[in-house]
Parts: C-alpha cells; sequence; structure tokens
C-alpha cells in the first residue's frame, strides 16, 4: 500500500469514532426530546403510579444523574452489548434485534444485487446509445422510478401478484437457514421492489460515469488503434465507470436502510423496520433508541467500506 | 465539445424552450399548485364528506376515482391531498433553504473552529438513514404538522449548508471577491452582492430536488401513519389505509400512488432541467457519442 493511501484510510478510520459517538449522542438525546414527564411517558400512567417500578426504571436508566453521566454510563452499557430491555415486553433489545437483524441484512443484500444486476447494464446500455430511443427509455423508466415511492412499488406489486399469479406468495418470510431457496424467493418480490427504485439511480449515474469515461483520452487512443467497438466499450470504458458506482452504492446503502424499513412493513417481513414501527407505536424507545443504534452503525461502516474499496480500486484519486 | 456560453444570455432561453423535462416538470407542477389553491372549487366533494351506501364504489360518472372504505370521494380527496403535501414540503424546505443557506455561507466565509465542528455535526446528521431519523424525532415529539414541518426541515438543512458552503468556499478566492474585498467592501455587500447571487441557480437545483425528497419523506411518513393524522387526505396515509382492499378495489391506492408519484416527478423534472441549463456538458453529453 502506498503511503497516501494508508494516511487516507488512517484519516477515515479515525473521523470514523466521531460519527459512530455523534450517532450515539443524538440516538440517546432521542428519548429526552419526548415532551413531558419521562419515568410517566416510558412507563405509562398507570404503571408509574407504582412507586417501586418507578424506582427500578430511574435506576436502570439512571435518570437520577446529570444527563452527561447518564450518557457515558448508557454508552459504556451499549460498548459492552447491553442495550437494555424492552419497556414493553421487557425481553433482551439485544436479543430482539439479534433475531431481526438477519431478515433487514437479507433484505438489503438482496435489493443491492437487484438494483446493481438492473441499473449497471442499463446504464452501460443507455450510455452507447447516448441520445437514441433505448437511451430515452432508460431516462423514462430511471425518473418513473426515481418518482415512485417504493411502498406505492410494493403495493403495486403485491396487487399485480394477486391478481395474475395468486399461487405466488408475496406475502410472508421464511428464514434463511430453514430453506435458502425458499427464503429468497419469498424476499423477491420485497426486494424487488426497493431494488427497481434504487436501479433506476445506479443507471442513471453509471450512463454519466460511461459518458465521462468514453470521453477520455485512451478510449479514443484504443479506438484509434483499432480496437473493436465492443471490447472498447466492455474491457476499456466499463471497468473505470464502474469505479464511481462502487462509491456511488454506498452512498445508496443509507437510503436502502430506509426504505427497507418501510418495504418491510408493505411486505409483513420480521426484519428491523417492523421493529422500529411496532416499538413506535407501543412507544417501546429503549428499542427504537437500540435499533436505529444498529441500523445507522451498520450504515455508516457499510458506506466507510465501499468508499475505502473505491479509493483501493482507483490509484489515481488524490488524498486530500 | 464544451458549450462555454455559462448561464446568462439567449441561449440559455433557448436550450429552455427545447428542454422537454422544463416543459414537463413545469406543467406538473403548475398543475400540483392549482390543485391546492384551488381544490375547493375543482374538487366535486368536500374531502371529508361520508356518501352513505357509496362505499368502495369503482371508477364512474358520479364519483371519477371511485369511493373508499367509509364512502368518501377520492378524486376530491386526491385534489385536498395536494394541498397537505404541499403544506408540508414547501414550508419545510422554504425553512431548510434559509437556515441551511445562511449557515453554510457563514461557515464557508468565516471557516475556522465552528466550521470543523458544524461539519462533523453534519457528518453525523447523515449518517442516519433520513426516514429513521424523521420516524424517531416525529415518534418522539408527537405527530403534528409542526413538529413534521420542523423534523424535514432539520433533515433537509444539511444539504443546503454544505452546498452553500462549498460554493462559497470555491467564490471566496476568485479575483472578484479578492477585489471586492481589496476596494474595502463590507463583509455583508461581498456576501449580498457577489456570493449570494452566484449561489442562487445552485440553490435553485437543489430546493427543486429536495422538495421531491420531501414529498417522498411526507408520504413515507402518513404511510406508517406518523405524518399527517387523519381525517386529513394525506397521499401516504390513504394508500396505507387502501391497502387492505387492495385486491378488490385497487383504485384506493392506485389514485394517491399515482398522485405522490406525479408530484415528486414533477419536482424531479424541474431539478433536472434547471442542472441541464446550468451545466451545459450535461445537456450536451447526451448527443455526444
Amino acid at each position: 500500500m502506498d503511503r497516501p493511501l494508508t494516511v487516507y484510510v488512517g484519516k477515515r478510520l479515525l473521523l470514523l469514532i466521531p460519527t459512530l459517538l455523534g450517532v450515539s449522542v443524538l440516538t440517546f438525546l432521542l428519548i429526552h426530546l419526548i415532551p413531558g414527564d419521562l419515568v410517566t411517558i416510558l412507563l405509562g400512567i398507570t404503571a408509574s403510579q407504582n412507586e417501586q417500578t418507578r424506582q427500578a426504571l430511574i435506576h436502570a436508566l439512571h435518570l437520577d444523574r446529570p444527563l452527561a453521566v447518564q450518557y457515558l454510563l448508557w454508552l459504556g452499557e451499549v460498548l459492552r452489548g447491553d442495550l437494555g430491555h424492552s419497556l414493553v415486553t421487557g425481553f433482551s433489545v439485544r436479543d430482539e434485534l439479534a433475531r431481526s437483524y438477519p431478515v433487514t441484512l437479507q433484505l438489503a443484500l438482496m435489493t443491492m444485487s437487484i438494483a446493481l444486476a438492473v441499473g449497471v447494464p442499463l446504464g452501460v446500455l443507455a450510455a452507447t446509445r447516448a441520445g437514441r430511443a433505448l437511451d430515452a427509455s432508460t431516462r423514462v423508466f430511471s425518473l418513473l422510478f426515481i418518482s415512485a415511492p417504493a411502498f406505492f412499488i410494493g403495493t403495486v406489486v403485491i396487487i399485480g401478484g394477486a391478481r395474475y399469479a395468486p399461487w405466488l406468495p408475496t406475502l410472508g418470510h421464511v428464514p434463511f437457514t430453514e430453506s435458502p431457496a425458499r427464503s429468497l424467493g419469498a424476499m423477491l418480490p420485497a426486494a424487488a421492489s426497493l431494488g427497481l427504485a434504487i436501479s433506476a439511480i445506479i443507471a442513471r449515474f453509471t450512463r454519466s460515469s460511461m459518458l465521462e469515461v468514453l470521453g477520455q483520452d485512451f478510449v479514443r487512443t484504443a479506438r484509434a488503434k483499432g480496437v473493436a467497438d465492443r471490447a472498447v466499450v466492455y474491457k476499456h470504458a466499463l471497468r473505470n465507470a464502474l469505479i464511481p458506482v462502487v462509491a456511488m452504492a454506498g452512498t445508496q446503502f443509507v437510503y436502502l436502510i430506509g426504505g427497507a424499513v418501510i418495504i418491510e412493513e408493505v411486505f409483513a417481513l420480521p426484519g428491523m423496520g417492523r421493529l422500529v414501527v411496532n416499538a413506535i407505536y407501543q412507544r417501546d424507545y429503549t428499542m427504537i433508541q437500540g435499533a436505529i443504534l444498529l441500523l445507522t452503525s451498520a450504515a455508516v461502516l457499510v458506506n466507510l467500506a465501499l468508499d475505502l474499496l473505491y479509493h483501493l480500486i482507483d490509484r489515481r484519486i488524490l488524498y486530500a | 465539445m464544451r458549450d462555454e456560453s455559462g448561464v446568462t444570455g439567449p441561449r440559455v432561453v433557448r436550450r429552455a424552450m427545447r428542454s422537454g423535462s422544463l416543459l414537463a416538470g413545469g406543467l406538473i407542477v403548475a398543475g400540483l399548485l392549482v390543485a391546492a389553491l384551488a381544490a375547493p372549487w375543482l374538487a366535486p366533494y368536500a374531502p371529508t364528506t361520508i356518501f352513505p351506501g357509496a362505499e368502495i364504489q369503482p371508477p364512474g360518472p358520479r364519483f371519477l376515482l371511485g369511493t373508499d372504505e367509509v364512502g368518501r370521494d377520492i378524486l376530491s380527496r386526491v385534489l385536498y391531498g395536494s394541498r397537505v403535501s404541499l403544506g408540508v414540503a414547501i414550508p419545510s424546505v422554504v425553512l431548510a433553504v434559509l437556515t441551511g443557506t445562511t449557515l453554510g455561507v457563514g461557515l464557508g466565509y468565516w471557516g475556522g473552529a465552528t466550521d470543523l465542528l458544524a461539519m462533523r455535526i453534519f457528518d453525523v446528521l447523515f449518517a442516519f438513514p433520513p426516514i429513521l431519523l424523521a420516524i424517531a424525532l416525529v415518534a418522539a415529539l408527537g405527530p403534528s404538522t409542526v413538529n413534521l414541518v420542523l423534523t424535514i426541515a432539520l433533515l433537509t438543512l444539511p444539504q443546503f449548508a454544505v452546498l452553500a458552503r462549498s460554493a462559497t468556499l470555491a467564490l471566496k478566492p476568485q479575483e472578484f471577491v479578492q477585489a471586492a474585498r481589496a476596494l474595502g467592501a463590507s463583509h455583508g455587500r461581498i456576501l449580498g452582492t457577489h456570493v449570494l447571487p452566484n449561489l442562487t441557480p445552485t440553490l435553485a437545483v437543489q430546493t427543486s430536488l429536495s422538495l421531491s425528497i420531501v414529498i417522498l419523506v411526507e408520504a413515507a411518513l402518513s404511510f406508517l401513519g406518523l405524518g399527517t393524522q387523519p381525517p386529513a387526505p394525506s397521499w401516504g396515509g390513504m394508500l396505507s389505509r387502501g391497502r387492505q382492499y387492495m385486491t378488490i378495489a385497487p383504485w384506493l391506492v392506485l389514485a394517491p400512488g399515482l398522485a405522490i408519484m406525479l408530484a415528486v416527478l414533477g419536482f424531479n423534472l424541474l431539478g433536472d432541467a434547471q442542472r441541464d441549463l446550468l451545466d451545459p456538458r450535461r445537456a450536451g453529453a447526451r448527443r455526444t457519442p
């Protein structure tokens, strides 16, 4: 590894610390944003009458200590893997998250695969036929899918499935460990609904990246040397054009996590999204905190990993 | 070939006339504004009027887009829904533009420790999946329109701040700004006459794109029951409640869903067209092989 790259990687890893700390501060402060007496809100009117229950919660959340101390104590517990207990069921938040996280992870990976598998070829085709009918229809496709909310696409998929392919199960979930094939099949409609929306963004990005590379000198040189058109596009240009797409996929991951939360609600998948939404309806704030912390950290780490990968692939980038 | 014509002059007007997306986007957004402003005159019924015995009617002459599960006219609700959607989207984006730009220009112009700190805070805000943070904030604050606007504005603000900051940083060392300073112009004058006017085009593009995103966020929150509360006819809420009947009465979800899509599409097209006009390279790229 050359020096500037090591410096860059080191810098990014160092910057990870303040970002994750900031994320934890905001997540921690979230329950203090709730207007009114915190203990009463967290416990509900009836349970909060019981002095013993009150004291137990105050003790568990360290509410009798100054805010900064509360945060540090909470952070210490989080770092030791203790995310507290659900305010509604009393179950360990960590165990609940561990149960639903694999579902969301599978959905995210499937969605990203679909988005790339559809978006990249579409973008390349549009770029090589720039200005022609296929380019124009790709543009229309992209605009429509960028504009359609994933929960609407999902709903249309369910309606269409029920109407034209009633034998096809569109709702429900099969754990991956139980039957990988059936699990992937059952999640396909959800992943496709979300993946199409993201593929539209990736297609547009790939197209402009491709066009930029196709206009560069080395492509002209390859063409002048008499390299066949296909080889120029797929061997010379595509490789280079895909590099920024990698970094872009990282930034899309943040949105993908948010989209997954909603699409899980549409397709009744028992993932993190349903967990968060149910926790919100039940005012289960410790659960909300844990879920947001986990999802956001995951998004930050994936984004960083893809960004570093981007820099590893592309040696020409200047390390600012 | 690169077109160096810049953004002013007759060329930009000619490009604008040719731009199909500008026309389409402009028409959709204009239609949306008309629908929102003139809903009481355009809608055949009030959005909350219930017609007993006319539940889940398919589209027909009396109810052009059919009726919902309690017997309300869907066309009227979709038209009034534009008020709900824009009523959240416009104030939150305006708030985000004003605060974000002020903050970004200040940070870029004066820099220093505040700038470093602010950028770290923005990094943190960007780290959260926006929908997730919006869900959490609205859940904590309670779902009212004011909280919705404040939450969405907070989520949108960093984009404008970062954009304004980097544009200001790029303008600061340029000769005309340095010259103004050498001539003894005050900071206020430099910012007002040299920096802000140069930011406007970039900010205008971002405003259109942000409006499209914010409409989606409001719809998503309402879909989850955390946004605009019933009986207000929010598109997201209509879609969510219609899902129970979607296989027997797809118009219950198609009408509000298409309305969201059209509104988002309108602002997206407008933003795209603005960007093409500002950056002729992008527009030209379409014609070069």
